[in-house]
């Protein structure tokens, strides 16, 4: 199995084709959301004005999304008494939310790798061709198991949008996950969701 | 009366962490039946080697801990003001011990509560008087990413030529899980509710899913369509995580209720694999989980 450090060359990126199951190590950030609106709105839009610590935020979180990966995660975090935190539970959660804004937080953060569930769409798709970048399918729901190769939670930004939709740094190490959408266009959902849509099609003709 | 507080904690983090034997038996049968190597059939044994961890570690199956949806059974006599202040003490404990994820968000401000609570609906809990001596306490956790792809149909539908009959509802149902595809964490359990007004009809598409997989429907009919949307579903080819093969479902329960003339309302409530729900039984001071 194809074992990849972060951040990501173009090169290794090109590589990854629908299919592959790959194990990330290195430092990723998690963000769904409420994050990818604020990005949108804050920094690509700019429809709502930088506040409070936005501009710090924006900066120290730009070196770590430069050719790194976005987990659409909302983890069960232990430590939040103490700031020592520790990842308890931490799966995908469903990406196809984050399908009006993704492609432009790509573009933007030059981000190369999605983390998530589900799939996104043709708008997504066209971000990884161009960046280039890889959408990478984590087991949805095995949240203790991938909680696992969390080693460290190395900081968190912007806890007030709470634990599940704050941006949480994490080193990991051979986090598991499969290419299902790839930098030259293929699709695994595409192609799932039109082959089930003849198969239902049938049904839907049988009685 | 009895303080419950401890005995609910402990519910809460059963159902959290050690997923029922139904469910998980259900899934060792699908994996058995996805092709060796294939992507179904990996996303299957990470799915129960993640089930095993968390029995074993005591830590949530999903991190997505869901909506906790509660349904007491008590005996006359029990003050229900009390028993929800007690299952608001539990749930708050059970979040600070890590059990649950922190969920309930105010729709206004976006602000989490941090604690699981707010209002009167967070968590969900349902009141019912029973005969006898025995306080049932049924507990669900259900994740917003099954939640976000239930579907409600009023039938006649022309878009799926769907009549107001149980092959329109048949219908209906396929088409939900051919929208709902991998994204709400496929193979999925079905609660399906036919009739009722669009309020009630949902509920019941989620009370049916406390019934065990295996337990047959009271109504023949209703067993055969059951089999008959697992069958076909996995038709697809959806399966598991939307990757492809042949489990999209483990199984489907249906229930009925009346409706009005004018009204025929199919809703499907969608589970994901992770169908967390547990019961807690009193009785003469005893407590017993099943």
């Amino acid at each position: 199995m194809q074992q990849i450090n972060l951040p990501m060359s173009d090169e290794i990126v090109r590589g990854l084709r629908v299919g592959e199951p790959v194990l990330l190590s290195g430092i990723m950030l998690t963000g769904r959301d409420t994050v990818h609106k604020w990005m949108i709105d804050t920094f690509i839009k700019k429809t709502r004005p930088v506040q409070g610590d936005d501009q710090e935020v924006y900066e120290a979180i730009l070196p770590l999304l430069e050719g790194g990966v976005i987990y659409h995660c909302g983890p069960v975090v232990a430590g939040l008494e103490t700031g020592d935190y520790r990842f308890v539970a931490a799966g995908p959660t469903t990406s196809i939310r984050e399908e009006p804004y993704q492609g432009d937080v790509m573009r933007h953060f030059k981000i190369k790798g999605v983390i998530g569930k589900g799939g996104m769409g043709p708008k997504t798709l066209a971000a990884c061709q161009e960046v280039p970048g890889t959408y990478l399918h984590a087991v949805g729901g095995a949240a203790s198991l991938i909680a696992q190769t969390v080693e460290r939670v190395l900081g968190v930004y912007k806890l007030e949008f709470g634990v599940p939709e704050a941006m949480w740094v994490i080193q990991v190490k051979d986090f598991p996950v499969v290419v299902t959408m790839d930098s030259h266009g293929g699709s695994l959902h595409a192609e799932i969701e039109a082959k089930s849509a003849k198969v239902l099609e049938e049904l839907l003709a049988r009685a | 009366m009895q303080d419950l507080s401890a005995h609910l904690l402990e519910l809460i983090r059963l159902a959290s962490t050690d997923l029922p034997p139904d469910v998980e038996a259900a899934l060792q049968q699908a994996t058995q039946q996805e092709e060796t190597g294939s992507a179904a059939r990996g996303a299957l044994e990470t799915i129960l080697k993640n089930v095993d961890l968390s029995r074993q570690n005591s830590t949530p199956i999903c991190q997505d801990t869901g909506t906790p949806i509660f349904y007491i059974y008590h005996p006359a006599g029990w003050s229900t003001r009390q028993l929800r202040a007690q299952i608001e003490t539990a749930v708050a404990e059970a979040t600070r011990l890590s059990y649950l994820r922190p969920n309930s968000v105010d729709s206004l401000t976006g602000k989490n509560s941090g604690n699981n609570l707010g209002g009167k609906h967070f968590p969900s809990l349902h009141f019912e008087e029973v005969e006898g001596d025995r306080l049932t306490i049924e507990l669900m956790l259900k994740g917003g990413g099954c939640e976000n792809v239930g579907a409600q149909y009023a039938l006649p539908d022309s878009r799926l030529s769907a009549g107001r009959d149980l092959s329109g509802v048949r219908k209906a149902v396929l088409d939900a899980v051919h929208k709902a595809q991998g994204k709400g964490c496929a193979p999925g359990i079905l609660g399906i509710a036919i009739g009722g007004d669009r309020g009630s009809s949902y509920l019941a598409s989620k009370e049916v899913l406390y019934r065990d997989l295996d337990e047959a429907n009271p109504d023949p009919e209703l067993e055969q369509l059951e089999e008959q949307l697992t069958t076909e579903a996995n038709e697809l080819g959806i399966g598991p995580m939307g990757f492809g093969g042949k489990t999209t479902l483990l199984g489907a329960q249906i229930t009925s209720l009346n409706r009005l003339p004018a009204s025929f309302f199919v809703s499907v409530s969608y589970m994901c694999w992770a169908y967390r729900r547990r019961k807690m039984t009193w009785q003469n001071g005893q407590v017993s989980y099943s």
